[in-house]
């Protein structure tokens, strides 16, 4: 088939088999997996906690770490992959970039765009870790995608929930909850995700003005008919990347005007704010500024906060370089109706804060320490990692 | 306590682990429990005389009924925390209820418990165009907030069937669907955030204003938890904007094999339809005389397929879905020239489930949902058992999403045929699971398939589903015996029928 047909023809379904040659056969799998679950019983038994890693790439985020690392990279490989059904399923120590290869090859991908921070990342660490990346404006975020998950409890117990369709409401849906529980429920031993089509066509616009006008042009537009699937507001400027088919991507740069962003430079500037290597993260990064991640409704004002920002999600998610103290940041950010993490700091500025997240009002702390404690009894898993006391 | 011409009930025994004191046999306390209820609501919002508490013995699946043993109709929030609160405090069954339009008895009462309908919960409190979001109360109607959003070119985009009827509380409690599903989301893709007050009567906020919030999940967890762990008191949703243009490519062909084939065509070339839905040629030839939707009555089935968005971007869609429909062997297409066009191409699809009451005495409606690839073995494999049991069978099936739903027709009337009817679904519904799919894709497991549920999972999986149900109720009070079949339960297997002309709302359109 011409690589010019409009419509490729990809209706046969694969089932790939795992990418390293030396991979072994499903046998050995099982074997890995109760593997992991012998370990995680022994570890309730022992009392010492566990620490789920697949690439160790987000070992950054959340509470500080405790426990032995428990790896899942040896449970690696797609196990099914049906371009025609939307859905793959992978186990969770598949690298990220291995799955997002095999989708490109059937022109799909992942559509929420989870952060690239090192080409060790797998999709276990994905799920857990919950990030999304620009395109989560348009498409949603982790939990939107999955639908099926098979996990280890804090028991050992191997349990399957969801699936491989669309559509299931048979039983509460545990697979969700998973998407960013960063290891601290249950391990992620494998899961199925659904997958989108590549869009036809691309562009980026950029438009010069000052965030409080960013925020209202990006909110407005979202309430238009309009194929944006990402935007940016960073140092005077705000870009918005169009997706979709050539004709609403045509129409839509004819009404939202603004200066045309060449194509290549378009792609490397959303992947390097995907992927957290744009100057804004580089920058903080090299001068040891925390880095807060601030999530609010989409129409808040720009925030009564000193620091560099950067805007993302049509407003709804604000990025802040800044060392502040927590208590203003997360005051302010709640006054605002969002919630604050403190995503790149110290362990000592973490603790400092009480915690990467926002504290949890008391009612909904008591019910993360029920679901806690009914997935984990014996606390194995992560102790920390999400809040401090559980 | 049934109804006199209702069928014997077939609700699931009360066997939760929740607590289940018969008030009935304690006049004393009965008569405290009223007083407390009575005085925590404001006049005539509790009742409790049979006459009063019969409209609520059974809601969309009238096959199970059961009378309650009170009705609150609390005003607002503070209120229904109220209810919880006494009812978690002297241990009642708390069965919540929207519009009572759900399919598989997921509002069904409890025979010793209060059924809390929040159906005086009915204000749309705020609409923001700016922010694209809406905060309704758990008793507006689906439809209600697109028609309230329609001024700012906004809707509100799941759109089950019942969608005229059935409530915002209610659809967060099933995870409701409809037709536009696969581009547009189910609730839990369109829902930001669901106040809901917990058995112990606290308020919590699941979600936020903003895209997501800290600590787990719960709110992916609350949407589709049928009413068991918190009752909702608000919810807010995500509006979208209305599409300038929807377009209909309608299909026939000359083989169910070849009309599931272009379903997974159409997605392999990258394209997600707004809407794809398929019947097959019993299902037409039983609507097509009913609503003259211009069907071919030859094909072994007809494809719709949707698209919407842009007049540019439309055009441009349907000209690379007939390509692919036409690479896959269609026999005939038409293309809808006008909204009221697209409109009759769908009536037939809308009308599918009265339609073919009108031409069996009975049927029994399923909701299996299996992987796509899978749709020619399944037709085949439902053709097979339709000729086993000798029982009609007309397919209807949300092709985009892979959600099938077989109408088995029967005569309630001859002998033996109920219970073929009932084996013939059984057997759908575990080839369904033996698939790789879903005992059920949107109507929720409720009482119906609470039997089912030890199919499609295994003890360790029944237990965890039960240790988050503790997380939120440890009593388990709220909506005992539902959805989560006990290991006594699992023993037994039962079925149930649906009869067109026993359900309470025959003019809602059903598909």
């Amino acid at each position: 088939m011409p690589p010019t047909d409009p419509i490729p023809d990809t209706t046969m379904a694969i089932t790939a088999t795992p990418a390293t040659p030396s991979a072994p056969p499903s046998a050995a799998y099982d074997a890995i997996l109760e593997g992991f679950a012998a370990r995680i019983r022994q570890a309730a038994e022992a009392g010492t906690p566990l620490r789920i890693e697949g690439g160790g790439s987000k070992n950054f985020y959340g509470g500080p770490l405790h426990g032995e690392v428990l790896s899942t990279a040896a449970y690696r490989g797609v196990i099914a992959y049906e371009p025609t059904e939307l859905v793959i399923t992978a186990r969770a120590g598949t690298p990220l970039a291995e799955i997002e290869t095999v989708l490109a090859e059937r022109q799909q991908m992942l559509a929420f765009e989870p952060p690239r921070f090192s080409p060790t990342s797998t999709i276990g660490g994905v799920v857990a870790a919950g990030l999304s990346g620009p395109r989560r404006l348009q498409a949603g975020a982790v939990r939107d995608f999955v639908l099926g998950t098979r996990i280890i409890d804090g028991q050992g117990r191997i349990l399957t929930f969801g699936g491989q369709v669309m559509k299931n409401v048979a039983g509460y849906d545990v697979s969700r909850v998973m998407a960013g529980s960063l290891g601290t429920l249950g391990l992620i031993a494998e899961v199925s995700l659904k997958v989108l089509p590549v869009p036809v066509a691309e562009a980026t616009l950029r438009f010069a003005c000052d965030p409080a006008e960013g925020i209202v042009r990006v909110n407005r537009w979202g309430g238009q008919p309009l194929p944006i699937s990402a935007t940016a507001w960073h140092g005077g400027a705000l870009w918005v990347r169009l997706s979709g088919a050539e004709a609403a991507v045509a129409a839509a740069r004819a009404v939202l005007g603004g200066e045309a962003v060449d194509d290549g430079a378009g792609r490397a500037l959303w992947q390097a704010l995907r992927d957290q290597t744009h100057a804004f993260f580089a920058s903080a990064d090299a001068a040891g500024t925390p880095l807060w991640r601030l999530s609010v409704p989409s129409t808040a004002q720009p925030l009564d906060l000193p620091g560099e920002t950067l805007v993302e999600w049509g407003g709804a998610l604000r990025w802040l370089a800044a060392d502040l103290p927590a208590d203003k940041v997360r005051t302010t950010v709640l006054a605002a109706g969002g919630h604050a993490t403190l995503y790149r700091a110290g362990d000592e500025a973490k603790v400092r804060a009480g915690g990467a997240f926002q504290p949890l009002s008391p009612a909904m702390a008591a019910l993360n320490r029920n679901l806690k404690r009914e997935f984990d009894p014996k606390g194995v898993f992560g102790p920390g990692r999400l809040y401090p006391d559980f | 306590m049934s109804h006199d011409n209702a069928p014997p009930p077939l609700r699931p025994a009360p066997d939760y682990a929740g607590a289940d004191r018969d008030f009935a046999r304690d006049a004393a306390a009965r008569a405290a429990l009223f007083a407390r209820l009575g005085a925590a609501l404001p006049e005539g919002s509790l009742m409790v005389e049979a006459e009063d508490l019969r409209p609520y013995e059974c809601d969309g699946l009238s096959a199970y009924r059961q009378v309650p043993m009170a009705v609150a109709l609390p005003a607002d929030e503070a209120q229904v925390a109220a209810v919880l609160a006494i009812c978690h405090e002297l241990e009642v069954p708390v069965v919540a209820r929207g519009a009572g339009t759900g399919l598989s008895g997921g509002a069904l009462p409890h025979a010793h418990g209060v059924v809390l309908s929040l159906a005086r919960m009915k204000q749309i409190l705020s609409m923001d165009a700016t922010s694209r979001t809406a905060v309704v109360q758990p008793g507006v109607r689906n439809l209600a907030i697109s028609e309230a959003a329609a001024s700012l070119g906004l809707y509100y985009a799941p759109d089950p069937s019942s969608q005229i009827a059935c409530t915002i509380g209610g659809n967060v409690a099933e995870n409701s669907g409809g037709v536009h599903c696969l581009k547009y989301g189910l609730t839990v893709h369109n829902v930001l955030k669901v106040r809901g007050v917990t058995i112990s009567g606290e308020v919590v906020e699941f979600g936020s204003a903003a895209l997501d919030a800290p600590g787990y999940d719960l709110l992916a967890l609350m949407i589709g938890s049928e009413g068991m762990l918190a009752v909702v008191t608000e919810v807010t949703v995500r509006l979208t904007p209305k599409p300038q243009l929807a377009q209909v490519v309608m299909a026939s062909f000359d083989d169910v094999n070849k009309a599931g084939d272009a379903v997974a065509a159409i997605i392999a070339a990258g394209i997600i339809p707004a809407g794809l839905e398929m019947m097959d040629k019993p299902a037409t030839l039983a609507v097509e005389p009913f609503v003259n939707a211009g069907y071919d009555l030859e094909a072994e089935a007809i494809l719709l397929c949707e698209s919407d968005g842009t007049p540019e971007e439309v055009a441009e869609e349907i000209a690379r879905v007939k390509t692919v429909l036409d690479r896959c062997g269609a026999r005939a297409m038409a293309v809808s020239r006008s909204e009221e066009e697209r409109l009759k191409f769908w009536a037939g699809r809308k009308a599918a489930f009265p339609a073919v009451g009108r031409i069996s005495p009975d049927y029994y409606c399923m909701d299996g949902t299996i992987p796509r690839k899978r749709l020619a073995e399944m037709l085949t494999a439902i053709a097979a058992l339709s000729q086993k049991y000798g029982l009609r069978c007309a397919n209807v099936f949300h092709a985009g999403d892979g959600n099938l739903h077989p109408l088995i027709m029967f005569d309630a009337n001859e002998p033996g045929e109920l219970e073929r009817a009932e084996a013939f679904g059984a057997e759908i519904l575990e080839k369904s699971v033996e698939f790789g799919g879903s005992i059920t894709g949107e109507h929720g497991v409720g009482a119906e398939k609470i039997n089912q549920m030890c199919v499609q999972f295994n003890r360790d999986e029944r237990d965890f589903f039960f240790a988050v149900k503790r997380a939120f109720d440890k009593r388990g009070l709220l909506n005992p015996g539902k959805a989560i079949p006990t290991l006594h339960r699992c023993a037994e297997y039962g079925r149930m029928r649906v009869s067109f002309g026993q359900m309470p709302f025959p003019d809602l359109p059903r598909f």
